[in-house]
């Protein structure tokens, strides 16, 4: 067999595939729950981001070099014992380094492991293929994954605080509270709207790609 | 009549396919079917001729809806007066009210009809005239006080998520007015609860009476000042107390409701099951009596707040309510038990009306398929027992 180059067409197809048309949040509609619960704030979004695609990478890559000796029958078991721990090793990395953070994030972390993307990606790629591409692969769905989180934690942090990354953006000036004419939008800061931002980019993307249009 | 016909008929062809307006087509076609008959009639089949199109049925709700909002325009004033403690003529009240409503009818039209207007032309649709009745009701369910900017911000959010995104007038899910002011309710809090913000002018602060709080009957029954005396029960009556600015008239509404049934365009099942559903929560409340508000006289509970309001022009929306005769009877009833409870329960809802009816809202398709079943089941079952017998 010709020895294929690391960052092939293939290769790179499986990494910004997940970003646009094959986005796991946006078009397999998987990791809501998390999406919806970290995105109040960008800094958390971020960290959450970076937390998921870590773990999906490594996973797929252990997955995928275990992937001849697991017995199919137990597989999901072993699936979940090389995430866990990967997850704990995320988390107490957190705990060290970024310790506000991590209390923000609070469950959510342990809560990687029943993220479907980690399991889904697995399952449906890891399983049947080499190391590098499920590296890569891993690599592409975290970052897919991270950027819906980033552009929800962008707005609702915008609108719902005036912040980003925790820095003033909109001046207190312009508040109602100051005598201005401005105040920040409760709404956005509620679970819903989340769910409502997120749906707002499946339809700007489904209007600009009309193959993810379902007949 | 005939040269408004005569310009029309004039203007029509630049509007047509390859006129140099046709890009405007539909917004051409919006108008000249809200002054006339639409001009194009269906051809085959078997169609029921009646001249109440959508458009007219949506006029007779406008038409419903004025005794509130001219009776509520007035209010604002004359509770700003009241509130400041000078005394003024009619029209110096009723031009201080209408210096707060029209502002809030303007932009709540502008901004609902853009949207509509610019959707329409995009997708290359009629544009559809539910928004007449909407862009009326918005500004009635909120308080005077409310800044324009959210007014906007609220009205693009109901057309847009509201409506446009489950494919327009007639496929939304959820009443778009109440979604407009749910989205201020959970937005901006601060602008549509409290004391202060339902007479005109009051959150200002300044040259306020000594002892005039702003405090609704539903914010007084909240803290437990009950119960109101006669006199107070005849204003709420009447509606001369602060609240939104449709609401707040009982008298004023069941005006409104007696054309609506009188013409058949509202449900009068859903209005009567709506009361009915909220004068049997209040006698419930009034037999277990634990506190001063569960001991509050249930028909008081019909005139207080946005109930009545809700009842015959929130309720009774065509689109958003149960469609099957028994299914309006339940989902008006609900909506009055709900409504009751949660304003008597829950402390952090003084009113529970939009709610109730945004619950409801979404239990009403879930209604309907029940009553249709039910009804199959039923007739199932007599053509076996007819079988059988044969």
């Amino acid at each position: 067999m010709e020895k294929e180059s690391l960052f092939s067409a293939k290769n790179l197809k499986l990494l910004t595939d997940p970003l646009g048309r094959s986005n796991p949040v946006t078009v397999l509609v998987l990791g809501v729950c998390s999406a919806l619960a970290v995105t109040v704030k960008l800094e958390p979004a971020v960290v959450m981001a970076i937390s998921v695609t870590v773990v999906i990478a490594v996973s797929s890559v252990v997955m995928s070099l275990l992937r001849n000796t697991i017995p199919n029958r137990i597989r999901i078991i072993v699936q979940l014992v090389v995430v866990s721990l990967l997850v704990i090793l995320v988390d107490q990395v957190l705990r060290a380094f970024a310790y506000d953070v991590s209390k923000q994030l609070s469950v959510f972390v342990g809560l990687i492991i029943t993220n479907c993307i980690v399991m889904g990606r697995i399952e449906a790629f890891a399983l049947g293929n080499k190391p590098w591409p499920s590296f890569v692969d891993g690599i592409g769905n975290g970052l897919g994954y991270g950027l819906i989180l980033v552009v929800v934690g962008f707005v609702r942090e915008l609108l719902g605080s005036g912040t980003l990354w925790g820095y003033r953006i909109i001046p207190s000036s312009f508040y109602i509270a100051n005598g201005g004419v401005y105040e920040n939008n409760g709404l956005v800061i509620l679970p819903p709207m989340a769910l409502i931002l997120l749906g707002i980019i499946i339809w700007i993307q489904r209007s600009r790609n009309k193959n993810l249009v379902e007949s | 009549m005939k040269a408004t016909q005569n310009f029309f008929d004039k203007i029509r062809p630049d509007f047509e396919k390859g006129g140099r307006l046709h890009f405007l087509h539909s917004t051409f076609e919006a108008f000249e079917s809200l002054l006339f008959v639409p001009k194009t009639v269906t051809s085959s089949g078997c169609h029921v001729r009646d001249a109440i199109d959508l458009k007219r049925t949506m006029t007779v709700v406008i038409v419903a809806l004025m005794p509130a909002l001219l009776f509520g325009t007035w209010n604002v004033g004359f509770q700003h007066y009241l509130s400041v403690g000078r005394e003024a003529g009619f029209w110096s009240i009723f031009l201080y009210g209408l210096g707060k409503v029209l502002p809030m009818l303007a932009v709540s039209y502008i901004v609902g009809l853009g949207i509509e207007f610019a959707s329409a032309q995009i997708r290359g649709h009629e544009v559809n005239e539910g928004f007449l009745v909407s862009g009326i009701l918005i500004p009635m369910v909120m308080p005077p006080d409310v800044p324009l900017w959210m007014l906007a911000l609220a009205t693009a959010f109901a057309v847009v998520i509201g409506k446009e995104v489950f494919g327009g007038t007639g496929m939304n899910i959820f009443n778009p007015a109440l979604l407009a002011r749910a989205f201020i309710f959970f937005s901006y809090p601060s602008h549509i609860s409290g004391d202060a913000i339902w007479v005109a002018g009051l959150s200002g602060g300044t040259g306020v009476v000594d002892g005039f709080s702003g405090a609704t009957p539903l914010a007084k029954a909240m803290v437990g000042r009950l119960p109101f005396s006669a006199m107070e029960v005849e204003k709420i009556f009447w509606g001369l107390i602060p609240g939104s600015i449709g609401e707040t008239s009982t008298a004023a509404i069941l005006l409104g409701a007696a054309l609506l049934v009188f013409t058949g365009v509202g449900s009068a099942r859903i209005m009567l099951s709506v009361v009915a559903g909220g004068y049997l929560a209040g006698l419930l409340f009034n037999a277990v009596g634990a506190n001063a508000y569960m001991n509050l006289p249930a028909y008081q509970h019909l005139i207080m707040g946005g109930f009545a309001f809700g009842a015959v022009f929130m309720a009774t929306d065509p689109v958003t309510a149960a469609q099957t005769k028994s299914g309006k009877w339940i989902y008006g009833f609900l909506i009055g038990v709900m409504a009751v409870v949660i304003r008597v329960l829950n402390p952090a809802y003084p009113e529970g009306m939009m709610l109730a009816i945004l619950l409801m809202n979404a239990f009403a398709p879930l209604i309907d398929h029940c009553v249709v079943q039910a009804n199959m089941n039923r007739r199932l079952k007599r053509a076996r027992q007819a079988a059988q017998k044969v």
